[in-house]
């Protein structure tokens, strides 16, 4: 079989069909001279409020929130004052209608494409926007997307959201897109309807409506001109995966039977716990932001109440208060600190105001007492074994039985053995301890990749404290985003994770990942990825 | 012209929806205002297209201005809006 085309796989999944490509743009009309410039101003203006109001109505049709919120913004852009003059400058100077549009969307297209990185990723947004009032205002159909009447790949230079909100899945079995980058609508879109997706496909431009090709929306790899076996095959193969997906249940095991503990991240009781076997961090910081006065103890026992009702007993792990840095609350005074990341955050707070912590762990006790939750409580921004004694001594204090600490600064990993003999448990946060790790900035997009998890020296970080602590008999979960990597899922196991804890939703993905390894499997593979050099040689001998 | 200068505090920058609630507030404003980053010239902060074209990251400085009565309580309200982690809520919600 002739080599696949290649990109890059964006929302794993198995598709085989025909081709069907998106509907392209209309060209644009040989120009006129105009003679009625009212006409044409009004013309125009109407071509753009139909485009807004087209977009307005797909964002309140579409259930998926996040594509609602993209098409919003679509419709703000559609009826910006500043494009609506320049068009009307343009009619005015002599142009027609759709030229003036045309013109006008190409000076902001210009500059998101200067501006690079997220903003040169809307351009196809743009150009929808574009192409769609170019067509009303010349008296063509809007462009949108094909519906032969039979299940079919769908293949486009770019998606822009308003086409991809509108998708049926149960019509296109896969997205096969020229541009676009693993944040384009197109990537976060298929993700959310669970449609295979590959973006960045170069050889996609070949691709003619009614070929039929098979994709692989993980490998990123799209095979052309397969035979009826080949898509028969990838039928069941897809079939099979949303077999497994939908039949995961249950808690988290390897093949052979290994437990690791498949725990959700929630901020309060409205946040999904379906299918987890508790909660391994649970942020309280909502109750606490846009606050003038810190809450209550009333207030704060019925918020932790209401979460550990809605586990029903299952283990529920509180992370005490991480403000501060990027979460900044007004009832502390922080103003002044030149490096808040660095400042006083999180359970350095109670260094100022211990009575803030004392007030917050008594809550939780109240609320644990109340509905006999299985509460743990856990400190953020540990850095000494010090601090964590008296942390654990506090929570002592106010009832709580079992204390631990969140693993985020470097010192706490490479003292782990002692911060251990002071906590029933440690609970590593990826995010941060990569962020200290790398001296990088998590706001900093340039240096996206140095926090990428599968970077060896933040998997040695873990490594050393999963070691240490299946040395001291107690838990040491993962609660930051690399938990909820797939990929990453065996090779934490392998290194001795009791537990990882991430969003509801990423949880089947995680047990699929887990009971595809047996426990040898996953410690073969954790000390193969440690014994690389670099993410990528550490995915290449993972995944 | 009363003007405040603030540092974007919504950790995907001035873009999305931190965009959206930032230009849907200015434009609802009494009057008119303007915004730019250092170096520019100011563009309306009701144009979601100008606004995004800013290309203001977090931590990005950014200065409004407007003239008029009440333009300080305008340019507060505004201020505070951009400061804010306007993505805050949602990632918080969903981990």
């Amino acid at each position: 079989m002739a080599e696949p085309l290649r990109g890059i796989g964006v929302s794993p999944g198995f598709a085989a069909g025909p081709v069907c490509r998106a509907g392209t743009a209309p060209k644009l009309p040989a120009p006129h001279s105009v003679s009625d410039v009212e006409a044409e101003l009004a013309g125009a203006a109407a071509a753009l409020a139909a485009v807004a109001a087209e977009l307005g109505r797909r964002a309140d049709a579409t259930r998926d929130a996040t594509a609602a919120e993209i098409l919003r913004a679509q419709v703000m852009m559609a009826e910006d004052p500043v494009l609506d003059e320049a068009v009307a400058d343009a009619i005015r100077a002599g142009s027609d209608a759709p030229h003036a549009i045309d013109a006008a969307f190409a000076v902001h297209r210009q500059a998101f494409l200067e501006a690079g990185g997220y903003l040169a990723e809307r351009v196809a947004d743009l150009d929808d926007l574009r192409d769609r009032a170019v067509a009303v205002s010349s008296g063509a159909p809007m462009p949108g997307i094909p519906s032969p009447g039979y299940p079919f790949v769908l293949v486009a230079t770019d998606l822009a959201p308003a086409d991809t909100a509108g998708l049926d899945p149960e019509q296109v079995l896969a997205l096969v897109t020229e541009a676009g980058g693993p944040t384009s609508h197109t990537a976060i879109l298929a993700r959310s309807l669970g449609i295979p997706a590959v973006v960045r496909c170069g050889g996609a431009a070949g691709l003619r409506d009614g070929m039929v090709v098979a994709v692989d929306g993980a490998a990123g790899a799209v095979r052309v001109g397969v035979d009826e076996a080949t898509v028969a095959d990838t039928r069941r193969r897809e079939q099979e995966r949303r077999a497994r997906a939908a039949a995961s249940t249950g808690p988290g095991r390897t093949a052979d039977g290994w437990a690791v503990e498949l725990l959700a991240n929630v901020g309060s009781a409205a946040d999904p716990v379906a299918g987890a076997e508790g909660v391994g961090l649970f942020r309280t910081e909502l109750l606490y932001l846009d606050r003038e006065k810190m809450p209550g103890h009333d207030e704060q026992v019925e918020a932790y109440a209401a979460v550990f009702d809605a586990l029903g007993g299952r283990k529920v792990v509180v992370r005490t208060l991480d403000a501060g840095a990027d979460k900044p609350l007004p009832f502390l005074d922080q103003a002044g600190e030149p490096n808040p990341a660095l400042g006083v955050r999180g359970v350095r707070l109670a260094r100022r105001d211990p009575a803030l912590l004392d007030g917050q762990l008594a809550a939780i006790a109240a609320a644990a007492a109340r509905t006999g939750a299985t509460a743990w409580v856990m400190a953020p921004m540990i850095a000494t074994p010090a601090e964590a004694r008296d942390f654990v001594t506090r929570a002592r204090a106010a009832g709580l039985a079992s204390a631990g600490v969140m693993v985020e600064i470097p010192a706490a990993a490479l003292r782990i053995r002692a911060l251990l003999r002071e906590v029933d448990f440690v609970s590593i946060g990826t995010n941060d301890l990569s962020q200290y790790a790398f001296a990088a900035d998590r706001m900093c997009g340039d240096l996206a990749e140095l926090l990428d998890p599968w970077q060896p020296a933040l998997l040695d970080l873990i490594a050393a404290c999963a070691r240490a602590g299946r040395a001291a008999g107690k838990p040491v979960g993962i609660c930051g985003e690399a938990a909820a990597d797939p990929g990453l899922a065996p090779v934490f196991a392998g290194l001795g994770i009791s537990s990882l804890s991430v969003p509801a939703r990423a949880i089947p993905a995680v047990r699929d990942a887990l009971a595809a390894h047996t426990k040898a499997d996953c410690e073969r593979l954790a000390t193969a990825v440690l014994a690389t050099e670099d993410p990528a040689a550490a995915r290449a001998v993972a995944i | 012209m009363p003007s405040r200068t603030v540092t974007v505090g919504s950790r995907t920058g001035l873009h999305a929806r931190p965009a959206a609630l930032f230009v849907a507030a200015a434009g609802s404003a009494p009057l008119p205002v303007k915004i730019n980053v250092e170096g520019r010239k100011p563009v309306p902060a009701n144009s979601m297209l100008s606004v995004l074209s800013l290309g203001a990251k977090c931590g990005t400085a950014v200065t409004i201005s407007a003239e008029g009565d009440g333009a300080d309580a305008v340019l507060d309200d505004l201020a505070a809006l951009l400061a804010r982690d306007l993505d805050a809520d949602e990632s918080a919600s969903h981990g």
